[in-house]
């Protein structure tokens, strides 16, 4: 099997807080040696790495590639190529395909979608309940045996809490997390915007905080009583964040990531009635934005994701209430981070642990980190390298960002996913 | 970008979607280009030839009744050829999108949309993906805009205040869900009055409706206090079903503008009304109909705004009106 080593770079692996200029040795998919050359190695591929950054390649907790059932939004083929260009090695996929992941069949053809699209490593989430009806649960250890990694339930509702209550339940038996994105089907009104300044003055369907507070409150409560592990994703809000820190200081088994654009956009940033930012939960208000990115710099928020989720053109197209809610977001995802750093949010080791380490002990998952013996999942980025975002340099199937056209800092030269090299910039 | 796109390259009024981003001069301009027209209602022939040739199209994705006919009107008087398109749900069950019904219209050289439908944005949309010689007016989009309700009633509160600038005005009803609403405040605001109020229950407001540099009162009496302008506006009668309201007949108690509520404001006050009036739910019939009320001198100017607003979008650059 092939031997690669790639050098003179900055070594960034906050598992093992590393921070210093080394060499990664890879045998057999697997990190071999992050120190010195291991007897015998004979590297058959070369990665010069000099005045970028390697780290490990990051994980992304929520994402959609729009298989199966949605083909013509994005497919497993376009969008793995997408998350290869973006240093990003691992994939969880939410339930809410057609058919519902809610059968091992299913997992199953996930699985092998995956292998095609030569991207193995793509972890299904199982519904929660049948269908994501919120009615009946689903077969959760079967599907944690066909290689689903957690339950969850996309943003269906699961309106009856008893229901809730006994799916936590059964999923705690087994150890499966929960991986929840808070919010209230009935306060969210089937709205489109925050309720704020933007959605007043436009007239648009609101979503206040609360709906995504009561139901975090309630998933919080839930939690305590029947002892399942909850990660709350895709916050938005000021006192969520809040309400995080208070449950894990009272103990709770919690943990929580931000989609990347809630750090950087804000109702204010709407273009107005463009619908590359109508995306669910709302943009909220720069006071939302502070805290959320206070809560990744003090760690009560520990990853961010991309919440990719790409759409064909006509899902945009219309006014803004009807157009389908979500970005693009894959690719804008190391640039965005670095951006943070630049801001002075976080420190750069933090801002990769929130995509690699963070991730991977969320999920428990042997990754996310340069340890021999693990795979070697690893990103290669030039810091400084400056791209713009046009068709050009697009791979994702879907167009919708709100960054479309803007040049941004940050470019993955090599992605290695199980020691194979399945991205290289030109 | 609502400024941009509702003007051209010479500040000029290309579309009309909403007040917000216009500046008072074009306000002022609009009242103005309305002054002129005003007077044709009395004469005998009814027309100008200023709009002879263009063919105008109002596309009514929603019903309206007096909307839609004083559109029409006034695009006869501009002799301009109109088509009224009542298209409130066959389109829809029919599979074709919005832009599709866009698109073929265009294909039949229309110069001009005159647009309602349920969606905010709809009016946005429609001008930010039509031909660039085609004007768009937005004649009220779900629950955003409804620029040329707001302009005639500033018309109807000019001709009789005559000034903007010493006004005290309060709207009166469901701000929450009417696009009247928020254009008036855009207009009022950027005409220099001093004081909007909105009175209403919270249930009928906007969470943050201050932002929209208005003061609030859930309180009819203590709202009306020295207003030289009231504006009621229409209840519907579904908010009584979605648990907005608990009756109709507590409404008018509380929000209902009576004989005697209307001494509170000033004795000069006028009373406005968008319409479809609702009698004896939001307003009584003495008040409606009474000395105060301007409500019918409203309809009447609906014309002569209009035809300002469609003249002034399809004069070509660089002529005057």
């Amino acid at each position: 099997m092939s031997q690669i080593v790639i050098q003179n770079g900055q070594l960034i692996d906050p598992a093992n807080q590393i921070n210093r200029l080394a060499n990664v040795y890879i045998a057999d998919g697997k990190v071999v040696s992050v120190t010195d050359e291991p007897v015998g190695f004979k590297a058959d591929t070369v990665i010069d790495a000099q005045n970028k950054i390697v780290c490990p390649g990051f994980i992304d907790l929520s994402t959609r590639l729009r298989e199966p059932g949605h083909s013509r939004k994005a497919t497993f083929l376009s969008e793995t190529v997408a998350a290869a260009k973006s240093g990003i090695t691992t994939l969880c996929l939410h339930p809410d395909t057609q058919p519902v992941i809610d059968t091992p069949a299913v997992a199953e053809l996930i699985k092998e979608l995956a292998k095609k699209a030569n991207y193995p490593q793509i972890y299904p989430i199982a519904a929660l309940t049948r269908a994501l009806e919120g009615t009946e649960l689903s077969s959760m250890l079967t599907l944690k045996q066909a290689g689903c990694v957690a339950v969850g339930h996309a943003n269906r509702p699961v309106k009856n809490l008893l229901i809730l209550r006994r799916a936590m339940e059964y999923a705690a038996s087994h150890d499966l997390l929960f991986m929840c994105r808070p919010n209230d089907y009935w306060l969210g009104n089937n709205g489109c915007a925050h309720e704020g300044a933007f959605s007043t003055r436009y007239g648009l369907p609101s979503i206040p905080e609360a709906a995504e507070t009561i139901a975090l409150d309630q998933s919080l409560e839930l939690a305590e009583l029947t002892g399942c592990r909850v990660h709350f994703g895709q916050l938005s809000c000021r006192r969520s964040v809040i309400k995080i820190h208070q449950a894990k200081k009272y103990g709770l088994q919690v943990s929580a990531d931000v989609a990347m654009h809630q750090l950087h956009l804000t109702e204010n940033d709407i273009v107005p009635f463009d619908s590359n930012y109508h995306v669910l939960p709302p943009l909220r208000t720069v006071a939302d934005q502070q805290y959320l990115r206070q809560g990744l710099a003090s760690g009560t928020i520990n990853s961010i994701c991309s919440d990719h989720q790409p759409h064909d053109l006509d899902a945009k197209l219309g006014a803004f209430p009807e157009t389908e809610p979500g970005i693009s977001a894959l690719e804008t995802i190391l640039p965005l981070m670095l951006q943070l750093v630049t801001e002075g949010v976080i420190a750069l080791d933090q801002g990769i642990a929130a995509l690699t380490a963070n991730p991977a002990r969320v999920l428990r998952i042997e990754s996310g980190a340069l340890t021999v013996g693990f795979n070697a999942d690893v990103c290669v980025f030039d810091p400084n390298a400056d791209w713009q975002v046009n068709a050009d340099n697009w791979k994702s199937r879907g167009i919708n960002t709100p960054f479309w056209g803007r040049t941004l800092k940050g470019q993955v030269t090599h992605t290695l996913q199980a020691g194979q090299l399945i991205y290289s910039l030109k | 970008m609502s400024h941009n796109l509702q003007l051209n390259s010479e500040g000029k009024l290309k579309h009309f979607l909403s007040i917000e981003g216009l500046p008072k001069e074009l306000l002022t301009e609009i009242l103005d280009v309305a002054e002129s027209f005003v007077g044709m209602n009395d004469q005998q022939i009814k027309k100008v030839p200023l709009l002879r040739g263009k063919t105008i199209v109002n596309l009514f994705f929603e019903n309206s009744t007096r909307t839609r006919t004083t559109f029409e009107l006034a695009a006869k008087r501009l002799s301009a050829d109109v088509l009224s398109m009542s298209i409130a749900t066959s389109s829809t069950s029919k599979g074709e999108s919005l832009l599709d019904t866009i698109r073929n219209l265009e294909a039949m050289f229309v110069d001009m949309f005159v647009v309602r439908h349920a969606i905010s944005g709809a009016a946005h949309f429609i001008a930010q993906q039509t031909a660039p010689h085609i004007s768009v007016i937005n004649a009220g989009d779900g629950q955003h805009a409804h620029p040329t309700q707001a302009m005639l009633d500033m018309f109807t509160i000019r001709q009789v205040k005559k000034d903007f600038s010493q006004l005290k005005v309060a709207i009166i009803g469901d701000i929450l869900h009417s696009r009247v609403a928020r254009s008036q405040i855009q207009a009022l605001n950027t005409l220099g009055v001093p004081e909007v109020r909105v009175i209403a229950p919270k249930t009928l407001l906007p969470a943050h409706v201050e932002s929209l540099g208005v003061k609030v009162s859930h309180n009819l009496t203590a709202g009306l206090k020295d207003v030289d302008v009231v504006i009621m506006l229409r209840l519907q009668k579904e908010r009584m079903t979605s648990a907005l309201l608990p009756s109709e007949s507590e409404y008018f108690k509380c929000f209902g503008l009576t004989e005697e509520k209307l001494k509170i404001a000033k004795p000069d006050a006028i009373v406005m009304h968008p319409g479809p009036i609702n009698r004896g739910v939001e307003i009584e019939s003495r008040v409606a109909d009474g000395p105060q009320s301007v409500i019918l001198k409203q309809v009447s100017n609906g014309i002569a705004i209009r035809m300002a607003v469609m003249a002034m979008a399809m004069q070509k650059p660089g002529v005057l009106l």
